[in-house]
């Protein structure tokens, strides 16, 4: 690992030894904040008793399902804008102001749209991260260099070479941004929505734990989220850190 | 000529969508555009509404305030310092993926109902992207022009004044627009769980009591001028960045 890599552990590790420390020394009351040996402690023991497999199996599918159909679709809806000059100049104040819009005040209308279920909550992953997508996917398209493109036609590439061996390599990097911010955007999303208004999910399960005053569990709940988002978060970057470095060689 | 035809086909095209879902989903979802506008126009005009405005724009310009000028000093430093710059980039990363409404409990918590804690979800909403905007203007900066200063012997001041200021602006404008619109998003969920004031909390009160008018109006004069902002502040980007 690197020095930075070593540092941020570092960090890390000593800002939760500092937060058990006033935990247990009970500067922070228990009723604010239990310590992270607790919470630690806590989801396992949800774990292992298996409560929360249902929780964790809706937000799964309506994040796994809200990061898919945001890709496709992104990179779909991006590849046509890029194509067509005067659709993309219409279309990019859009773009540029999607982000501005609180996209969960849409959520109850979504449950009128759609009913109480999964549907809406794969909805709103799907408004708030194809954005992100569509941007990554225009971004990535313009830097594939026009030179590259002019070659593959010389040596008569079919399209499906062309794609696979100049757009997608030159397109790499911002499409990976991409994913990375897609992902966000989905978890945010349905996480927040659950925590609004549903009947299931982990975004459900810590409300309903905050305000049956189960505040161990809420914890315990608060520490998965935050693993699961660090987690796919690194995981997107190291894979993307290995692509670029083949890229290079 | 084309550009304002294509403008006025995308706002057509808004509000076919608006009618479309209107007229699929009844008004018990949503109200009609025509009715919306009535409605939303019937609000600005009176009193108690503006209180509650007044509530989320103070509230909000304190976190704006807080996010902007401590999003840009730490950014600063983190640039300057590179090794720093290193360490912490990842994380206000991982920590920009924290879907923020789930740590609302212990923001009740430690803030308590009021003021405080919407501004705490202001900041903690729309900080963390002024501080990688402009750590990653910093960390851009051509060694070049560091190099012509030293040459120069420039003053630390002038340095800053004459070179860092103008090489970093129009990145950190850009990271001061997305932190606008987060900053925002942030108060609004604020004053839906932790406050009895606001435009939120018209938002959440109207969406649980059911009166599906004033929920739609309020979401309009909200999305309106959110988007309105954006685009005076999207200007000024690209005039920075020409």
């Amino acid at each position: 690992m690197t020095r930075e890599g070593w540092t941020r552990l570092g960090l890390v590790a000593a800002g939760i030894a500092a937060l058990e420390a006033l935990c247990r020394t009970k500067v922070i009351k228990p009723l604010t904040l239990v310590p992270p040996s607790r919470m630690v402690h806590d989801l396992a023991g949800l774990l292992i008793a298996g409560d929360i497999f249902d929780d964790i199996g809706q937000t799964a599918i309506e994040v796994g399902g809200a990061f898919f159909l945001a890709i496709v679709l992104g990179v779909l809806m991006g590849a046509a804008i890029q194509a067509t000059p005067r659709l993309r100049r219409a279309v990019a104040p859009v773009l540029a102001s999607w982000y501005a819009v609180p996209s969960f005040v849409f959520y109850p209308l979504l449950v009128a749209l759609f009913g109480l279920s999964t549907s809406p909550l794969i909805a709103i992953g799907v408004l708030s991260a194809t954005p992100a997508m569509v941007v990554a996917t225009i971004g990535g398209l313009d830097r594939v260099p026009r030179v590259l493109l002019r070659a593959a036609r010389i040596h008569r590439l079919t399209a499906a070479q062309t794609l696979w061996l100049i757009t997608l390599p030159s397109a790499l990097p911002s499409l990976f941004t991409g994913l990375k911010l897609s992902f966000a955007y989905a978890f945010i999303g349905v996480i927040a929505g659950e925590f609004i208004l549903s009947g299931g999910g982990i975004g459900y399960g810590i409300a309903y734990a905050y305000e049956s005053f189960e505040t161990p569990k809420m914890y315990a709940l608060m520490l998965l989220v935050l693993i699961v988002a660090v987690g796919v978060n690194g995981a997107l970057h190291a894979w993307e850190g290995r692509l670029l470095q083949r890229r290079q060689r | 000529m084309t550009r304002l035809f294509d403008s006025l086909a995308i706002v057509a095209g808004i509000l076919l969508l608006w009618t479309g879902v209107f007229e699929y989903a009844g008004d018990s979802a949503i109200t009609g555009p025509l009715q919306t506008f009535r409605f939303a126009a019937n609000l600005l005009g009176r009193a108690d509404f503006w209180q509650h405005a007044q509530a989320t724009l103070s509230a909000f310009g304190y976190a704006l305030a807080i996010s902007a000028v401590a999003g840009i000093a730490l950014g600063l430093i983190l640039g300057l310092h590179r090794f720093s710059g290193d360490v912490a980039e990842p994380m206000l990363a991982s920590l920009y993926t924290i879907p923020k409404v789930t740590l609302y409990p212990l923001m009740l918590l430690v803030f308590g109902l009021g003021v405080s804690a919407k501004v705490a979800f202001g900041v903690i909403h729309g900080m963390i992207p002024v501080i990688l905007f402009t750590l990653s203007a910093v960390k851009n900066i051509p060694q070049v022009l560091l190099r012509t200063a030293k040459a120069l012997h420039l003053t630390p001041m002038q340095t800053a004044t004459h070179l860092l200021a103008p090489a970093v602006l129009p990145e950190i404008i850009s990271g001061l627009r997305i932190g606008f619109a987060l900053t925002f998003l942030g108060v609004l969920i604020g004053e839906m769980f932790a406050s009895q004031r606001g435009l939120g909390f018209l938002i959440i009160n109207g969406i649980n009591s059911h009166d599906v008018k004033r929920t739609t109006a309020v979401i309009l004069i909200v999305i309106t001028a959110s988007v309105a902002a954006n685009g005076a502040l999207l200007a000024l980007d690209r005039r920075a960045h020409h």
